[in-house]
């Protein structure tokens, strides 16, 4: 035997067997690596067999995990060795201890090509399958040719073929430009023609890689695959050596229906009934029977047979079959198939019409819930979770809850956020689904994220019934001996608001409510505390008589904190208590709590986001689909306190506001708002604030000087204690729209418009009549921007073109979007970009002009007064020449006037008019029906009264004269008329705008006047 | 759908064999066989085969001293890897007659020649005994 030759590898082995402990292991190891690294030294005097010994050293070395920085080259140099034993070390080695990014293997790619071509047998094998192993890109562009010839060839023997067929598929998945789609398809339809089992095991991988990559390509390969499933499963023409347990390969029928897959449908109909009659005997004949190895692999094949069916939306009988298949394996014992079961159950959810029969399964999979396997729960929460709808949640959620308090640690989390999504989605009523929260938070405290608890404050603040069953429920759990820290925190938040509302039961009078949270203060940490701050000065405000005693209490820990080493704190205590002492102006800053405008959960955002495996996240997407409970659709009720602001025409943005909900039935959010529930970032990342920015930690600026400090979150704090208006959150844009685009007329690239969230930069190229715009849509922000779209209104003289615009800019992403434009005809009239996106709950809608002006498609032109004068003649009155006095002319000298003519491309040509008031202009017009025209205006100042002049102008198209003259005249008396105070606003965050108003001076507001 | 790597691992939580199909660096196999070998061979016989780690599955059985943990894409049908395993430990007793821990250690070797004749790239190249064996026999008579 080959072993017999290396007794000093068995002789290694057998020491490091027999080492006590870790430590020996490691000094028998480090002395071995010492040995090898010696004789690697002096090469010289190695045999090729001793060479081989030390490599298989390293290797053994390298499996136990130990660090093998040398000898590479050794191993990699026994590829090219003549003799199969040293060569097979050499390939093997190599692709155990090298990555296909190693150097070393470049220096191998000859010898390894040299095998592949060459004529011995072995030897291609053995290349093969190393480049098969760790071939990289370098392999896949030098050796793909010869790869496919040898899979391709008649002469080569089956051993070689199959794995000339998966050394493709690793230099396709390397470069998948190897792979000629025109030229393979054909020949992967003959591949499948072969009778070799062992060549078709290979070539199906290699169809499935290919088919996943294009499967319209490889449609002559799906009846080939129907019939080798045929083959197989009516045991046709099947080697005694292929039959595994009385059945034949079941890994090759495992892979031939996968690859089926990957075909959208089956057109055909006799594959398609062919393939059914298949699949339908799998699907019946398949029995459990005793022999281990035989059921698992006739399994194997039935579960992929399930797989397909569903794949292919089979007929309604065939599907229950599949489901009643299901059904009798979630109840089996024998736990492989009920795990199977559970999850081709889940798989199963996403065909429709099954969901009512998955629910009569309910019990067992509870059931299974309670398995000790871990594996096996894990597939039970998985299906519970995407089975739950309005009509089954309550027991399923009971279930889970009951689960946690068992559950092992590494579920607790998924546990909890699975449960509270259920809860929120299929809550039958609002007060179960505080139920559920707080046990979740009563049990599993420390797997709730805050998520979790300031979503329930939302629906309470949302839901006025709610609010004293709530503060009720709430009080309860802080009788506990033992509280989590999470619920002080939400029963805080809870009872400073609403605690008054139970103000006449026993044991909840202010004072009472006061000392139960106080109670826990001593237990809680710093950011629970200023939570606990907010709720005493709500408690002390809604005590009414005031309690003098109460008062001095709360004012004493005030007082505490006033010195408290944490800035929050320390701006609470200190502010409340001077607060407090105003008295009666302490109602309004710490009135309750706005309603929060809907938005979708983030937990259920997140829920989505999570890395989860396809088939749930197919389920959470069929669920999401589904129409989710009444009960939580949150009713809106417009504040007390402020009538829904007047919407300003053309205010930027008009967020969608949420009275728009109760004109329609009540029903799910989605009725009324057509847009898919967004990603709803800022929403997000406001809501924790709202809710954990007490009333209070803004204070209106009056207020600032009491507490000193300008805090510079406050704005963003300040939607939870803003007047309500604030729902209505406008994004302002920064910068002036109006100003921006006249600098744009003048230059070709700069900032169109820019507001919180994107920055749209335009940049422009002008040649004759067409020209190539490039909007630059860039998002500002660490989260993407949603429901992207861009629309040209151009004007009938321009052709444009936008190419495509994608409907989500990726966090802080730019997106160029090219635009080209033609002109037709000479007019004034100006394009408009019609933009919108969403970006959390609003949506934004920007009308803008783009500036694709009359003077884009000018160009100047010097001409001599031998040119001039005959052109100036010719042109004689009317429509070709027209002449005007124009007033009221912004009053310039006239050097300034030269230059802004200049820059609109109209070039001044000095010294033709002996006038030194007098200004010639020429420049050539293109346009595509017009093409090349030259104009020529005359401009007469009046030195004494600089606010009037006389414009004369000529050229070749009457339409091109008047428009021409147009602008011009438009240019000198109309200059954009914007104050600049109010436009250079700094830019303020989003949602402290807290004038809803826009100012008739709003470079908005003039802008849609303008259009 | 594939196969990422191939562990022999003996009860005493070492490492007999070791093949991946995918790159690791030595740091990342210690600390991913650490963990796999910790959760799999907790687990009482009563349990299923399949244990989910990361974003893969690990498809196990244990023969006497010895488990074979296979790791595969989350899409692989586990049944069908859960038998492949049997044929590999069915082509090692054929070869070796009755395989034990000692076989493999001792010829690492051989026991690398039949995986390498029954996987490539992490995809099952062959599932004919005969003709996995052919090559080593073949080397066998040679020597």
């Amino acid at each position: 035997m080959a072993m017999h030759g290396m007794r000093g590898l068995s002789v290694f082995i057998s020491d490091i067997r027999n080492c006590q402990n870790k430590e020996q292991e490691r000094l028998r190891v480090d002395k071995e690596l010492g040995n090898v690294r010696t004789r690697f030294k002096n090469e010289k005097g190695l045999t090729p067999y001793e060479k081989k010994k030390y490599v298989w050293k390293m290797l053994y070395i390298y499996m136990l995990g130990y660090d093998v920085d040398f000898g590479h080259m050794e191993a990699v140099s026994l590829i090219s060795a003549p003799k199969y034993p040293e060569k097979q070390v050499g390939y093997i080695v190599t692709s155990c201890l090298l990555n296909e990014n190693h150097d070393f293997l470049r220096v191998a790619i000859n010898s390894v090509r040299n095998d592949i071509i060459g004529r011995n047998e072995t030897f291609q094998c053995l290349a093969l399958t190393m480049v098969g192993n760790i071939g990289g890109r370098e392999f896949a562009e030098s050796l793909a040719p010869d790869v496919q010839k040898l899979l391709l060839s008649s002469s080569c023997r089956p051993l070689v073929r199959k794995k000339a067929a998966l050394c493709l598929l690793r230099l396709f998945r390397k470069n998948p430009d190897v792979v000629n789609v025109d030229g393979w398809a054909d020949r992967m339809a003959q591949l499948l023609d072969e009778r070799d089992l062992g060549v078709l095991t290979s070539s199906m991988s290699l169809l499935v890689a290919l088919v996943s990559n294009n499967h319209e390509a490889y449609w002559t390969c799906l009846p080939k695959c129907v019939k080798i499933l045929e083959r197989l499963a009516r045991n046709q023409d099947v080697p005694q050596e292929y039959t595994y347990y009385g059945i034949p390969s079941p890994w090759l029928q495992v892979k031939t229906m996968r690859a089926l897959q990957y075909f959208p449908s089956i057109e055909d109909p006799n594959t398609r009934r062919t393939l059914f009659e298949v699949l339908q005997r799998i699907l019946m004949g398949t029995d459990v029977v005793k022999n281990v190895n035989k059921n698992n692999a006739s399994h194997a094949v039935l579960f992929e047979a399930l797989a397909l069916v569903m794949h292919l939306d089979a007929e309604k009988e065939m599907m229950s079959q599949c489901v009643a298949l299901l059904g009798k394996f979630v109840a089996v014992r024998e736990p492989n198939i009920r795990y199977l079961g559970l999850e081709n159950m889940t798989r199963m959810l996403m065909v429709t019409d099954v969901q009512e029969v998955i629910k009569r399964h309910q019990v067992q999979i509870i059931a299974s819930l309670k398995d000790p396997d871990i594996s096996i729960r894990r597939r039970a929460l998985d299906l519970l979770y995407g089975m739950c709808d309005v009509t089954n949640a309550k027991d399923i959620v009971e279930e889970l809850l009951q689960y946690l308090s068992s559950a092992d640690f590494a579920m607790r989390e998924e546990l909890s956020l699975k449960a509270a999504i259920l809860a929120e989605k299929f809550a039958p009523d609002l007060s179960w689904y505080v139920d559920v929260i707080l046990q979740l938070i009563d049990k599993a405290g420390d797997f709730i994220s805050d998520d979790i608890w300031f979503r329930v404050v939302q629906f309470v603040i949302n839901n006025d019934d709610l609010q004293p069953y709530a503060a009720a429920k709430v009080k309860e759990y802080l009788h506990k001996p033992a509280v989590h820290e999470t619920m002080v925190k939400v029963s805080a938040y809870i009872l400073g608001e609403y605690s008054h509302l139970l103000a006449r039961r026993p044991g909840c009078s202010p004072k009472e409510i006061f000392s139960i949270l106080h109670e826990k203060l001593p237990t809680v940490s710093t950011t629970t505390i200023p939570i606990l701050l907010s709720a005493y000065a709500k408690i002390l405000m809604h005590t009414q008589p005031p309690d003098q005693e109460l008062q001095n209490q709360i004012w004493a820990i005030f007082t505490k904190y006033e010195s408290c080493i944490d800035a929050e704190i320390q701006q609470r205590a200190v502010e409340y208590f001077a607060l407090s002492r105003k008295g009666a102006a302490l109602m309004d800053i710490l009135a309750e709590m706005p309603k929060f405008p809907e938005r979708q959960s983030s937990l259920i955002k997140k829920a989505e986001d999570a890395e989860v495996d396809t088939a749930e996240q197919s389920a959470i997407k069929l669920r999401a689909q589904q129409q989710t409970s009444n009960a939580l659709v949150v009713t809106d009720q417009r504040p007390a306190n402020g009538a829904p602001p007047p919407v300003p025409v053309g205010q930027l943005s008009l967020v969608k506001v949420p009275s728009m909900i109760t004109t329609e039935d009540n029903g799910t959010l989605s009725k009324v708002d057509p847009q898919p529930p967004s990603a709803d970032l800022l929403g997000d990342l406001l809501g924790p604030l709202a809710i954990e920015g007490p009333p209070g930690a803004t204070v209106p600026s009056e207020h600032n000087a009491v507490s000193g400090l300008e805090g510079a979150a406050e704005a963003v704090d300040g939607s939870a204690i803003v007047p309500v208006e604030v729902e209505t959150n406008t994004v302002k844009p920064i910068g002036n729209i109006a100003e921006r685009f006249h600098a744009l007329c003048l230059k070709d690239s700069g900032v169109l418009y820019e507001d919180p969230y994107i920055q749209i930069g335009i940049k422009a190229e002008w040649r004759a009549h067409h020209g190539r715009l490039v909007l630059f849509l860039g998002n500002k922000n660490t989260a993407p921007l949603i429901s992207v779209q861009a629309l040209i209104l151009p004007p009938g003289h321009l052709k444009m073109e936008l190419s495509l615009v994608p409907e989500t800019i990726p966090p802080r992403a730019q997106v160029q979007c090219p635009l080209e434009v033609v002109n037709l005809r000479p007019s004034r009239d100006v394009a408009v970009l019609d933009y919108s996106y969403k970006f959390g709950a609003n949506m934004v809608n920007v009308k803008l002009r783009l500036p694709a002006t009359l003077n884009k498609f000018l160009q100047p032109i010097p001409v001599s007064a031998e040119e001039f004068f005959p052109q100036w003649r010719s042109l004689s009155g009317p429509p070709l020449k027209l002449q005007e006095v124009v007033r009221g002319v912004r009053p310039m000298p006239l050097s300034e006037m030269a230059n802004l003519l200049n820059s609109f491309r109209l070039m001044i040509s000095p010294g033709l008019d002996p006038n030194p008031n007098n200004l010639v202009v020429c420049t050539t017009f293109y346009s595509e029906n017009t093409h090349a025209i030259l104009c020529l205006v005359r401009i007469e100042t009046d030195p004494a009264d600089r606010t009037q002049l006389r414009m004369t102008l000529a050229s070749g198209d009457p339409t091109l004269t008047f428009e021409l003259k147009e602008f011009i005249k438009e240019q000198l008396v109309s200059i954009p008329m914007v104050p600049r105070a109010p436009a250079a606003a700094p830019p303020a965050p989003p949602a402290a705008q807290l004038t809803p108003q826009i100012p008739a001076n709003d470079p908005a507001a003039l802008l849609a006047g303008l259009l | 759908m594939g196969i990422r790597f191939i562990l022999m691992v003996n009860k005493q939580g070492q490492t007999r064999l070791a093949q991946y199909y995918e790159w690791l660096t030595l740091e990342e196999r210690r600390a991913l066989e650490g963990e796999i070998v910790r959760k799999c061979l907790a687990r009482t016989e009563q349990q299923c085969s399949f244990v989910e780690h990361r974003n893969y599955k690990i498809v196990y059985r244990r023969y006497a001293s010895l488990f074979f943990l296979v790791g595969v894409d989350n899409d692989e049908n586990e049944l069908a890897i859960l038998e492949f395993i049997h044929l590999l430990v069915e082509t090692m007793d054929r070869h070796f007659g009755n395989v034990c821990e000692l076989d493999i250690m001792f010829h690492l070797e051989k026991a690398h020649f039949m995986l390498e004749e029954m996987v490539m790239n992490g995809s099952v190249v062959e599932t004919s005994k005969a003709n996995i064996l052919t090559p080593i026999q073949l080397m066998d008579k040679a020597s």
